[in-house]
């Protein structure tokens, strides 16, 4: 028996000093982008530009597709098998941080000083996630279009107010060349919602908690400006200018491209698919229904498990993967916002005079993070059924009053969400 | 008996030993963790300590009030109309967010209706709750027997010895070797509201005259949509158990009944129907059964829309452990439903004992 322990010593000390010298460490990291080609290929160029530029780590990447990602990533937590890296939705992050999923990041903060602030994921005052883009809503239109029905083209500094959008929108229908005067995605029924909805209760005055506490919704998502937004929203659909929730995903993905739609209110993650089908197609920033004009803000980001034992090495790895050139490939490739203004200059449609170059500087000026709590997850799920509800005619202050119990009783019960 | 199953019946329990392991390990263990979450605030992912709260979860899901609301009233008494002359009421947070009434507190309209100047409404705690038990009482009570009934129908029409039957008992049989997800894609784009399968081949046989109908879309329309859909998929799977039973009829009964001079409608009550007994017993619990887990076209189709039209206890008991990350409250929805499919069931068995 001695003799074995003496042995296994032996073995074990020679294997960590072989370790030490020569090997080089694996890093596991997960990603959402699985069956998307474009993205995938970035990623492994990324990945392996970081495996040949240094020996220490070994960087192994592994997909999935981004319905089922957060279920995946939620039960390995459970299951205690989190990756060294992964990424996650901007707004689910909180939730993580708070859940003992994620360890703030191990880089100064300096280090991203000339990021969007939509890219940073900072919750409880410390940096946990970064992202590589950001992303925007933007209103697709064609320029004919506009041009044809008489319409101002708004403009960052002077966008659509309420009324110039509802004409809009009534022009766009009595003009009777379009299925529907715009396409909101109904069809989408999932994050969407809350990530191009919410912008529009916000604009209104409304919100989906209050952001001061985050410990209550009353007020915020069922005071008179959420009720408001909530009967015209509901009017939307009820005057049939947009389709509602059975809307077939396929129109949602083409429609404004075949002239189905007059206007589409879209990620600015198809404006490069788009500007290759429509020529004249326009961006048009959101309009502001009286409280200015905001969009959501915060795309994926890349963090590090509060399990993994190289945060070191991961560190390295983000910090390699949010170079410049990554940010402009990845945004020429589709089309998201990258991170800095420098990287917005090597990039061909965000560079100065650029497609999209409008963009950069909106997402600047008007995007506005969804609520930085853990129990953004839950609130989400409950607007995105109020959305869905009141679009399909159910009793506009009932259902805000119902979602508003329903995140206050969750809340509730779950301490307040705060840190222990 | 007792020493047949306890003794020198080893290869017995050895054959048997890897479905009573499945059957533990992912029926009866889950279950009984579930039965211990319902009694718990268990959520999906929390750093906090999960609490002991008794039957919280099941009074917060079966909470039920009902209140009366009085139209409203002008200056001068008079009964407050809209412009149909309908009377108008307050909204319902003058109770459910008045400082007087706190019982009511978080509770929302079920359903009501209206004898004159008042409405009489049923508040429950989870509105979503009882429309999902409605909903999936309604669909069981409706696909059980139309789903048996055609199945049989089925059943009888290929039992016979005519060339090519083969061909039409595959064709029959087809729709239940597809993935449910994958029809549940097709009969969306066959009920699209503006341009489907459906709504194009009724405005064709109707010359035009037919309006296209949103059927999923459509809170009255929707849940029967499902229904059909679902009836259509899984009918050939209790054609072929049907089928079986008739095949194990003695053909010699038929003889005997044709030399009696019986009609096919006596060969079918009093020899057909007697004989496929059992059969029928087992189909009625298996649709039963099935048909409580409505979930997947749901999830596909509608999501429990519009208006919570489609929403059913597993697709709920599904959507708060994962998507509102509350484990406690999909728990407990999962053993109500086991309390209710158990009662039926058990229902069943004695309704269709032995007399």
């Amino acid at each position: 028996m001695k003799l074995f322990n003496v042995t296994a010593g032996a073995v074990i000390a020679a294997t960590g000093l072989y370790n030490a010298a020569f090997a080089t460490t694996t890093l596991s990291i997960w990603y959402h982008g699985a069956g998307n080609k474009v993205e995938s290929k970035i990623i492994n160029q990324i990945i392996d530009d970081f495996n040949a530029s240094q020996s220490d780590w070994k960087v192994a990447l592994e997909s999935f597709p981004q319905n089922s990602y957060n279920d995946s990533v939620t039960a390995a937590a459970l299951a205690g098998k989190l990756p060294d890296i992964l990424d996650m939705d901007g707004p689910i992050m909180p939730n993580w941080a708070w859940s003992g999923y994620l360890q703030p990041l191990p880089i100064p903060e300096d280090h991203f000083k000339n990021f969007l602030p939509g890219t940073k994921g900072i919750y409880d005052g410390k940096l946990y996630s970064i992202g590589l883009w950001d992303a925007a809503v933007v209103l697709y239109a064609r320029k004919s279009t506009l041009k044809e029905l008489g319409l101002r083209t708004p403009t960052l500094d002077k966008p659509w107010t309420k009324d110039e959008f509802d004409h809009a929108l009534q022009a766009a229908k009595s003009s009777a060349k379009f299925d529907y005067a715009i396409d909101l995605g109904m069809s989408d029924k999932s994050e969407w919602y809350t990530y191009a909805f919410l912008p529009f209760l916000q604009s209104f005055g409304g919100g989906l908690v209050d952001r001061k506490t985050y410990d209550t919704a009353e007020g915020a998502l069922n005071g008179d400006a959420a009720i408001a937004w909530g009967n015209w929203w509901q009017s939307l659909f009820k005057d049939k200018l947009a389709p509602g929730t059975s809307q077939d995903p396929a129109d949602h993905e083409n429609g404004f491209i075949d002239g189905k739609y007059a206007f589409s209110w879209n990620g600015n993650w198809n404006a490069v698919k788009t500007m290759a089908k429509v020529d004249d197609v326009e961006f048009l920033p959101a309009p502001d229904f009286g409280q200015g004009p905001t969009i959501g803000a915060a795309s994926w980001q890349f963090g590090i498990s509060a399990s993994s034992q190289h945060p070191d090495g991961a560190a390295d790895f983000i910090k390699f993967a949010t170079q410049d050139k990554y940010l402009a490939e990845f945004s020429n490739a589709i089309g998201l916002i990258p991170a800095t203004a420098s990287a917005a200059q090597m990039t061909d449609n965000y560079k100065d005079g650029g497609a999209l170059s409008v963009f950069f500087n909106l997402s600047k000026a008007q995007a506005k993070k969804r609520p930085v709590t853990p129990g953004y997850v839950v609130e989400s799920k409950v607007f995105q059924k109020a959305a869905a509800d009141i679009a399909d005619g159910a009793g506009v202050t009932d259902t805000l009053d119902a979602s508003v119990d329903q995140i206050d009783a969750d809340i509730k019960r779950n301490d307040g969400y705060k840190k222990n | 008996m007792r020493s047949s199953l306890t003794s020198a019946n080893r290869e017995g329990w050895a054959f048997a030993l890897p479905g009573i392991v499945l059957i533990f390990a992912f029926i009866i263990t889950p279950f009984i963790l579930a039965f211990g979450f319902s009694l718990t605030n268990q959520r999906l992912i929390s750093p906090n300590p999960t609490r002991y709260v008794g039957l919280e979860n099941y009074q917060q899901m079966l909470g039920l009030a009902f209140v009366t609301l009085d139209a409203k009233q002008d200056p001068n008494g008079k009964v407050a109309t809209d412009p149909s002359g309908h009377p108008e009421f307050p909204p319902l947070r003058t109770i459910t967010r008045n400082a007087d009434t706190p019982q009511y507190r978080g509770m929302q309209e079920w359903f009501r209706w209206e004898t004159g100047t008042q409405a009489h409404l049923v508040i429950a705690r989870d509105v979503v709750f009882w429309k999902a038990l409605v909903n999936t009482c309604l669909f069981v009570l409706i696909v059980a027997p139309v789903q048996a009934g055609l199945a049989l129908g089925l059943a009888l029409l290929i039992n016979q010895k005519l060339r090519g039957i083969t061909l039409f008992r595959t064709i029959y049989f087809m729709p239940v070797v597809v993935s449910i997800v994958v029809v549940s894609l097709l009969w969306r784009f066959i009920y699209d509201g503006h341009d489907g399968l459906l709504n194009n081949m009724l405005a064709g046989l109707s010359f035009g005259h037919f309006h296209p109908v949103d059927w999923l879309g459509n809170p009255h329309t929707a849940l029967g949509s499902i229904m059909v859909m679902s009836i259509w998929q899984a009918v050939g799977f209790h054609m072929v158990i049907w089928l079986s039973g008739l095949q194990t009829i003695s053909p010699t009964l038929y003889e005997a009944a044709a030399i009696e001079g019986s009609s096919s409608w006596q060969t079918f009550r009093y020899v057909t129907w007697p004989g496929l007994r059992h059969t029928a017993v087992l189909v009625l619990i298996v649709i039963t059964m099935q048909s409580f887990a409505l979930f997947s076209q749901i999830d596909v189709m509608t999501k429990g829309g519009p208006l919570d039209s489609t929403q059913t206890l597993v697709f709920q008991a599904v959507q708060r452990g994962y998507g509102l990350q509350d484990i406690a409250g999909g728990s407990t929805i999962s053993v109500i439903l086991f309390v209710i499919v158990l009662s039926i069931s058990l229902l069943q068995r004695w309704l269709t004992r032995e007399r």
